[in-house]
């Protein structure tokens, strides 16, 4: 009898009768966790108490590979990082390359590399939004847009015959000018799809339901993501802003007038699931900006004057670019000594750094609520597991 | 209709199970449409074309399915509970199913006419819901108890707002009795109950009188207001969009039925099914006139042709039907879903105090009328 009775004690605390926290593996198979992440939930119910992310089903040794290879070489392994930004990945490392050779692009070059950059963003944007809404259970917006990222994928295909991976950013240039028509098609594109935009935001973002889902969800403070690391949507989603576009400019970015998007907490608190969201959508709507401007003024040229006959940067020379990528600050930092084959090459993908802060805001909220705050940092496996 | 049978076939077994068989063939057809409508619709809101291949535009996709899944491997977890998991398909299908017993397809065809007919159909929907429990904890998955668990709460909770709907039109009517429910608004779409209930008076099946005039438009906005009551805590029961938390997809992969494949699994797709239909009959016959014409009579009666007539009011029983499953293929594909506290919420702080209030109103009104 004793016996039972110091049993119960030991199982109510503070009046409230204890349970045992429950185990839970989300993934690596699992709709919602974007790819093969696995989320270790210690759940009180259907209360997360922590999560610990188990990484690297994807991992294919991108970095030991890239010390394999010549420096062209390595371009389509950086498609394959953050497969729904091939562009922008690319763009980084070529960046970094063409730093540490010298090279001055054709302006021509330039223009092509933002106005692809930045269709590229609006694509992977909307794939962005759109699974987020399939993570809060609408599904019809979520094919709306992927309709609307099959006319940025065309115009990919028919400039560089690829869809998905394009290998189009080289050193000292690109694969292909861009086909005929391109502008106007562009230009068309853009026309057409601010509009989308709109019809959007009345169909998903501010629907009674979807704001109640994510509004004050996940709430992640500035100095907090500061801390992180976090980047894009998600530090600007916290009311920081800082953009790389604009405050470590590279490209061209710096000739167009364009506004860096930050969140404003307008339907619940600050830096919330519904922010992060809300500043994807307006993105694309700046993006669209960005290439209408590049449009009026894109010029004629030869985009094939720079590429250089030899790529083999000196000795010792070491670059770090970084640019901005849909999801944050990606960066590459390439070593040379002075062979065909980059000595190192690390990459910085914002995926990685963005999930890292899963555990600190979805303490406290229920499994509902993690699958909305995962879909919110927009994670693709690709680039965490590299 | 069984009159008709009988002398047909004469009064022995045959015709019994014919009889009781004849709903099941029923809820079989309709399922195979409701999938169609369900890939079809949701193809066109989507801008696809949806299944094309099987037949002209795919109409015969959903035998396809069928055939699919007949073929299936017929799974049984190693560490399940065997016999309680073969079981639940059953009890949750026989549960939808044996409900349509009470239902009164046509003035003619009803498979028992129970005077307790509205407390029948939701006592006997709810064994469903022992069946979702034994599956959700036989398949020994953590991903099928929290469906399970969620599910029955969710159902459990709806159980009383929907049934206070109805409760409220039984106030009116004064009895439980479905085949009465739809006498009493015959003659006109106005004698709906959606629009106020009958305006002059009618003799109910049972014989009994119902009192009745043009008065009763002050019905109208109470049971506008328990018809939208009714058909929200419905979706709720029948675990649909925004309330398909049970089988949430992007959290529980699919809820109580992750662990089951083949015809386990369409069994209670089935039963899924079979349950839109019921409560989607149940509002048409509690709020929207059941097999009544909106013209108040038909045109078998009108010709002359006496077997005309069941035939017409079984049309309008399964348009009306058709049209709320087709309102619930429709809310699917348009909205989010909810979170449980929040669908929580919804059932105990709002629908339930709001049905209260009208049931005293209604009360009242139908005391001093």
């Amino acid at each position: 009898m004793a016996d039972l009775k110091e049993n119960i004690a030991e199982h109510i605390e503070s009046g409230r009768l204890k349970t045992d926290e429950l185990i839970l593996h989300m993934g690596p198979q699992h709709p919602s966790t974007h790819g093969v992440l696995r989320l270790e939930l210690v759940l009180d119910g259907e209360i997360v108490v922590k999560v610990i992310p188990h990484l690297g089903y994807l991992h294919r040794c991108f970095e030991k590979h890239a010390e394999a290879m010549t420096y062209p070489q390595v371009i389509p392994y950086t498609d394959r990082l953050d497969y729904l930004a091939s562009m922008n990945n690319n763009h980084g490392y070529v960046l970094a390359v063409e730093r540490m050779l010298g090279i001055e692009l054709p302006e021509r070059v330039e223009y092509i590399r933002v106005i692809m950059a930045e269709l590229q963003r609006i694509a992977s944007h909307l794939v962005a939004v759109g699974t987020y809404g399939l993570d809060i259970g609408a599904f019809t917006p979520f094919l709306y847009l992927f309709r609307d990222r099959e006319y940025i994928l065309d115009i990919f295909e028919k400039t560089c015959g690829a869809r998905l991976l394009y290998n189009y950013f080289w050193v000292g240039g690109l694969s292909h000018d861009v086909h005929t028509g391109f502008e106007k098609e562009v230009g068309d594109f853009v026309k057409y799809f601010r509009p989308t935009l709109t019809e959007v935001n009345t169909l998903l973002n501010y629907n009674k339901i979807f704001v109640q889902r994510t509004a004050n969800v996940g709430v992640l403070p500035a100095d907090v993501a500061i801390s992180y690391g976090c980047s894009g949507p998600m530090l600007r989603g916290s009311g920081v802003d800082f953009d790389l576009r604009r405050d470590d400019p590279y490209s061209i970015y710096d000739r167009f007038d364009w506004k860096v998007i930050v969140g404003d907490g307008e339907v619940g608190t600050l830096g919330d699931c519904w922010d992060r969201n809300m500043v994807r959508m307006k993105e694309m709507a700046v993006s669209c900006d960005i290439i209408e401007q590049a449009l009026a003024s894109f010029p004629e040229g030869d985009v094939t004057t720079a590429l250089p006959k030899r790529i083999r940067p000196p000795k010792g020379a070491e670059q770090y670019a970084r640019v901005e990528n849909p999801r944050g600050e990606l960066g590459f930092y390439v070593v040379s000594d002075g062979t065909a084959n980059p000595f190192r090459v690390k990459c910085r993908a914002p995926g990685f750094v963005n999930l890292s802060v899963i555990d600190e805001i979805s303490q406290g909220h229920l499994i509902s609520d993690l699958v909305a705050i995962l879909g919110s940092i927009d994670i693709v496996l690709g680039e965490i597991d590299r | 209709m069984e009159s008709l049978l009988t002398s047909i076939l004469g009064t022995n077994l045959l015709t019994t199970v014919i009889y009781c068989a004849l709903p099941l063939v029923f809820v079989l057809t309709y399922a195979l449409i409701a999938v169609l409508g369900e890939v079809k619709i949701s193809a066109w809101m989507q801008d696809r074309l949806g299944p094309m291949r099987t037949g002209p535009w795919g109409i015969i996709q959903p035998l396809a399915d069928v055939l699919k899944l007949l073929q299936k491997e017929d799974i049984t977890p190693s560490a399940s509970d065997k016999f309680l998991f073969n079981l639940a398909p059953f009890v949750t299908f026989m549960g939808s199913y044996a409900a349509f017993a009470a239902v009164p397809f046509s003035s003619q065809y009803i498979g028992a006419s129970l005077d307790l007919g509205i407390f029948y159909v939701f006592a006997v929907g709810s064994i469903g819901v022992v069946g979702l429990m034994m599956a959700g904890w036989s398949s020994n998955n953590k991903y099928s108890m929290y469906g399970a668990m969620r599910s029955v709460a969710q159902i459990v909770s709806y159980e009383v707002p929907a049934a206070m709907a109805l409760m409220i039109i039984v106030i009116y009517t004064g009895t439980l009795n479905l085949q009465d429910i739809i006498v009493a608004q015959g003659g006109g779409i106005w004698n709906w109950f959606v629009f106020g209930g009958p305006k002059a008076d009618v003799v109910l099946a049972s014989g009994r009188e119902l009192q009745a005039s043009w008065a009763n438009l002050v019905f109208l906005p109470l049971f506008l207001a328990t018809f939208v009551m009714y058909y929200v805590s419905a979706l709720a029961e029948t675990n649909r969009t925004p309330f398909d938390i049970p089988e949430a997809e992007s959290e529980l992969v699919s809820g109580y039925h992750t662990e089951y494949s083949g015809m386990k699994f369409a069994m209670f797709f089935m039963a899924e099914y079979a349950n839109m239909f019921l409560v989607s009959v149940v509002a048409s016959i509690a709020f929207f006139g059941g097999w009544q014409s909106p013209y108040g009579t038909t045109i078998g009666a009108l010709v002359g042709v006496p077997w005309l007539s069941p035939v017409e009011e079984f049309l309008w029983l399964a348009f009306k039907g058709f049209f709320f499953v087709f309102v619930m293929i429709w809310l699917r594909w348009t909205l989010p879903r909810l979170r449980v506290d929040q669908l929580m919420y919804m059932c105990w702080k709002v629908l339930i105090p709001f049905s209260f209030g009208i049931a005293l109103v209604v009360g009242f009104l139908v005391m001093i009328m």
